[in-house]
């Protein structure tokens, strides 16, 4: 039997899709890191634009809400001088009743290049790359609870930036890892680019132990999981799951795992913050951390930009 | 890879000299990446310019980006002075099609609008594309289209001439 390829790389070992970090090579998600060091130049032209993805249409299909993630994809793909078209789908088609091939077929007869895709459902971005056009390339920009795979670059480019480099750190991720594909995106990455220690720190039902599958180290007690870390990634606590049984109240989240300025006092001195918004101030970050010398929430945010543009001009630029 | 008889070194003093004749007082050279850059590196320590000097790459404006990628990732520009009304004399290796020079100059104009820009190479190959010219080149040869000429520098700092068969 064949080996199947991973459908994001082609023959050549060239990125045609991104649709999770999981599976591609550390020299592959180098390159992007190093890509996107050259468009966060571009911030400080007069003409804040390069005419790379010129007279290419990039589609923003967000099956589910996010202002945020969509205007940061917007803003980078018009950096690059595509057309970009957005289309809310969650109050459109799908509510018509069209189903998701049959809404890409629909608009690769609009001549898209480039789809980039948030969906609730996992794997929904591979279904469409399976079944797009081969000049066609996906951009996964959240599927469920499984890969959001630019912001684990956007998280792993803020990382080098502070830290020059990835042997020797301490990365705690706080929060609600399980149901996160921010979590699940970042820990990937910072196994695949050398990174020795990955804690996940959080409450049982939201750090389940088989987690250490994934070669972290689970821990459930907050000081322990920030302490002489070199980085702390706090996760948003989404108001959800506080309806359910798994947490018991904002303020008793608060007070177990919030990130203070007393906890953060373990990390090591140099620490940095680091969160992928929206926060809640007061759930999962006090106020006085997130705005505080060690929070690099609002540079991760211009990462986020220079990182997405270095994503799409290499897939636009990688024949199937 | 043929051994082309091209002194690198001796063509280097040559452009020196060209490039010294055009200098004016506010002239400032900008390098193209990659040889163009170690060229205009060296030429402004040569001539005891005490101005600043820039490198530039055409990675973000080339017209066959389709066809060739992004290319190197540390092909990047450096512009540290005002571009604006600035005299500026280009420098590269060799030019042969003015594709190039084409995508530098936009790249150059991203960052402001300079009062003038000219160009000097170490090479004219010929084979040009576009209208573009340089005002010094201290040889002009003819290749044919398969070799590719570029320019490497040792750990020495010394430059030499590569020729390279490409099909």
């Amino acid at each position: 039997m064949l080996a199947r390829r991973n459908p994001q790389l082609n023959g050549h070992g060239e990125l045609i899709h991104l649709l999770s970090i999981e599976g591609l090579p550390r020299a592959v998600l180098t390159q992007i890191l190093d890509t996107a060091g050259t468009f966060l130049s571009v911030n400080d032209r007069d003409v804040k634009k390069v005419p790379l993805l010129r007279g290419k249409s990039v589609f923003n299909l967000f099956f589910e809400n996010s202002t945020r993630t969509r205007t940061t994809f917007e803003i980078a793909a018009k950096r690059l001088s595509a057309d970009v078209i957005n289309l809310d789908i969650a109050k459109s088609s799908a509510s018509k009743g069209e189903s998701l091939l049959d809404t890409i077929a629909n608009l690769s007869a609009m001549h898209a290049d480039m789809f980039v895709v948030r969906h609730s459902e996992s794997g929904a971005p591979y279904l469409i790359a399976r079944h797009c056009a081969p000049h066609v390339h996906v951009v996964n920009a959240g599927d469920g609870r499984h890969a959001h795979p630019t912001q684990g670059l956007l998280d792993m480019y803020t990382i080098r930036h502070y830290k020059k480099s990835f042997s020797n750190l301490t990365v705690a991720i706080v929060g609600d890892i399980v149901h996160s594909r921010v979590a699940r995106s970042d820990i990937h990455a910072l196994t695949t680019l050398g990174v020795p220690e990955i804690r996940a720190v959080g409450p049982k039902t939201l750090v389940p132990g088989d987690l250490r599958e994934m070669g972290v180290r689970v821990c459930h007690d907050m000081r322990e999981g920030v302490k002489d870390a070199d980085v702390v990634i706090m996760l948003r606590l989404q108001n959800e799951r506080m309806s359910g049984a798994m947490l018991p109240s904002a303020g008793e989240y608060f007070k177990s795992y919030g990130l203070t300025e007393e906890i953060l006092a373990l990390a090591r001195p140099d620490a940095i913050v680091m969160h992928p918004g929206p926060i809640n101030r007061g759930v999962e970050i006090d106020s006085r951390v997130a705005d505080g010398s060690h929070s690099v929430i609002l540079p991760q945010v211009t990462f986020g930009i220079a990182v997405r543009m270095a994503v799409m001009s290499i897939l636009a630029g990688n024949d199937a | 890879m043929t051994n082309l008889l091209l002194d690198a070194e001796q063509l280097y003093a040559e452009l020196r000299n060209g490039v010294g004749r055009l200098m004016t007082p506010d002239t400032i050279l900008v390098g193209i990446w990659s040889g163009g850059a170690w060229l205009a590196q060296r030429l402004n320590a040569d001539l005891k310019t005490d101005r600043p000097m820039g490198t530039i790459s055409s990675t973000l404006h080339r017209d066959d980006f389709g066809e060739r990628g992004l290319g190197a990732v540390e092909a990047t520009t450096s512009l540290p002075f005002e571009i604006d009304d600035a005299r500026i004399l280009l420098i590269d290796d060799v030019i042969a099609s003015g594709r190039t020079i084409r995508a530098v100059v936009n790249e150059l104009f991203d960052y402001g609008r300079p009062a003038s820009v000219e160009l000097a190479v170490m090479v004219d190959r010929g084979g040009r594309e576009l209208p573009v010219a340089p005002v010094f080149a201290a040889a002009k040869l003819t290749l044919p289209a398969s070799q590719r000429l570029s320019l490497a520098r040792g750990h020495d700092g010394r430059f030499t001439f590569a020729v390279k068969e490409t099909t």
